[in-house]
């Protein structure tokens, strides 16, 4: 157990290295890009908005916004970072090691969590120029983030074992990811779509991240809080054991 | 006990193409193992069945008895590797690229730390240690991949072409240390394409060809093969001719350089004698060309 902690922490502090050794390109740009979201829609449209949930516009889609952080920065941390290992070949000095394939992947995943928090601490942070965002519950707040991030972290995962070009780690966050966060309810309340598309709605995943973080913030959301929480964590145990069959199988990283 | 034990060991790659038909061999513990033989014959699949890298068709790898099937973990602490290709991160520290790997064995860090030093200093690498891995020599990088091997204490050392593109003084020099390794307990297994590295190194040696071992001796016992050997001389006043000796004929490449081809039954004193009969003087001599080569030719030809 101990020689796994040892390899786990090995891994981690690579991978964290890594993140802080390339900040302009790991941790600036989603702030740049969330800090465009708080003026464009939060300042100049939001102003001229009325109110969402009894709450100001900006209130309403800080949340959003500081979560659309998260899951972009855990994503394309461990897609890109393991993509790259696969690509330079230097993912072979963890398969010829002992490391057991549950904590290599757990390994990368402590990197893109780490990315992804990273990012919305900061992001929060910028968010203070804009607002103060009242904090209803810092528990729920924080177990949203986390779960969202570690969730997140295990997608990249998959995404850089399947990935064999550069292309490939692209495809999902433009054509899945982005779509889902954009009509997860970052921007307005689901409430005020007809029920059909509320229904619809409530089969993106990413609504519930949304709304629990919002919920931790602002003590609303759209759906039930314990429910989210429960839908997180069967997402994390199915990613992870879908990462867990790739490694078994060698799919994308042995020949 | 063997280090390694290999049997029937089969791959077929998922294009169809077999890469292996049923290679078997034993590496003993302590051995200098060559394992040679031309592009594509199949040496670095072997390895990388051996160190996961590649997931075996079919066959048995054991690892100082250890059944890969059985502990694939136990085996990988046996085992360092230095692959052929460059398969660290550039962007990284070379202190950090061993002891990294350190670490995926679960080595505590002040023991890495140690080890790092150890290793990076009887490599000449010491001094470069907080350097980033992309700044390297194409020399400095092999010497970094065999300390990163080496990190973890392995009992087998496995090294696919060490020595490729390496200048000649430094792979001298490499030679020393790996010599100098093995005469401390590591069993090593070594590929290469320079023959002349196996000859200088093996204990034993091994010829692999389209996916199956074709001999598997004693350096001794396979260099006993050769039923003849061509030499070279350097002769100081020059010669128009020189008469054969039974079958053994002399041939003059030049005026002052005489080849002669000799057959096991004809000893190398005997040639020297003719030259003393006819009043020549050798200034130097030397093999024509090198004797496993000449073998390991005919093996792959057969």
């Amino acid at each position: 157990m101990r020689q796994n902690f040892i390899s786990l922490q090995s891994i981690a502090r690579k991978e964290i290295n890594r993140i802080f050794r390339i900040w302009i390109q790991t941790l600036v740009p989603p702030v740049i890009t969330i800090s465009l979201y708080f003026i464009i829609f939060g300042s100049f449209i939001g102003s001229k908005l009325g109110e969402m949930n009894g709450y100001s516009y900006m209130a309403y889609i800080a949340p959003g916004l500081i979560m659309m952080a998260i899951i972009t920065s855990s994503y394309s941390n461990t897609v890109s970072s393991f993509f790259s290992a696969k690509f330079q070949r230097n993912i072979e000095e963890l398969l010829v090691s002992p490391t057991p394939s549950w904590v290599i992947i757990l390994g990368y995943v402590a990197g893109g969590m780490t990315r992804g928090l990273s990012v919305g601490f900061l992001v929060s942070i910028v968010s203070l120029f804009f607002i103060r965002v009242p904090i209803y519950s810092f528990f729920y707040a924080s177990l949203f983030a986390i779960l969202t991030s570690f969730v997140f972290s295990l997608a990249g995962m998959i995404n850089g074992i399947f990935a064999k070009k550069f292309d490939d780690i692209s495809i999902i966050p433009t054509f899945i990811i982005t779509p889902l966060t954009y009509l997860g309810g970052v921007f307005y309340s689901i409430t005020l779509l007809p029920d059909f598309w509320q229904t619809v709605s409530k089969i993106n995943p990413i609504v519930y991240m949304i709304n629990g973080f919002r919920y931790g913030f602002l003590g609303t959301s759209d759906i039930n809080v314990y429910i989210g929480a429960g839908m997180l964590v069967l997402f994390s145990i199915v990613l992870f054991s879908v990462n867990l069959y790739l490694f078994k199988k060698g799919i994308g990283i042995r020949t | 006990m063997d280090a390694l034990s290999i049997n029937n060991l089969h791959k077929t790659y998922n294009s169809g193409f077999q890469a292996l038909k049923g290679v078997t061999f034993d590496v003993k513990e302590g051995d200098f193992f060559g394992l040679l033989g031309p592009n594509g014959a199949g040496k670095t699949t072997t390895i990388g069945i051996i160190t996961s890298l590649v997931t075996k068709t079919e066959g048995t790898v054991k690892v100082f008895d250890i059944d890969i099937d059985h502990d694939f973990p136990a085996a990988k602490k046996l085992i360092g590797v230095v692959p052929q290709e460059y398969n660290f991160s550039i962007f990284e520290k070379v202190q950090d690229i061993v002891t990294q790997q350190a670490g995926y064995y679960g080595m505590e860090r002040s023991h890495a730390l140690r080890n790092a030093e150890k290793y990076l200093k009887q490599l000449g690498l010491w001094d470069k240690k907080d350097i980033i891995a992309r700044e390297l020599s194409g020399g400095m990088k092999r010497r970094l991949m065999i300390a990163r091997g080496l990190i973890h204490e392995p009992r087998l050392l496995i090294l696919d072409e060490p020595t490729a593109g390496v200048d000649v003084e430094l792979r001298r020099g490499m030679w020393d240390f790996l010599a100098r390794l093995n005469a401390q307990g590591t069993t090593i297994i070594l590929t290469t394409h320079y023959l002349e590295e196996a000859e200088q190194l093996c204990n034993q040696i091994a010829i692999i060809n389209d996916g199956v071992i074709v001999v598997n001796k004693s350096k001794k016992s396979l260099l006993k093969k050769l039923d003849k050997e061509t030499f070279i001389f350097e002769i100081k006043e020059p010669l128009t001719s020189l008469p054969p000796v039974g079958d053994t004929v002399f041939h003059l490449l030049d005026e002052t350089t005489i080849e002669v081809t000799i057959g096991q039954q004809f000893a190398l004193n005997a040639v020297f004698s003719h030259f003393n009969q006819h009043n020549i003087t050798v200034e130097s001599m030397r093999n024509k060309s090198n004797r496993l080569e000449e073998l390991f030719l005919e093996m792959v030809h057969q």
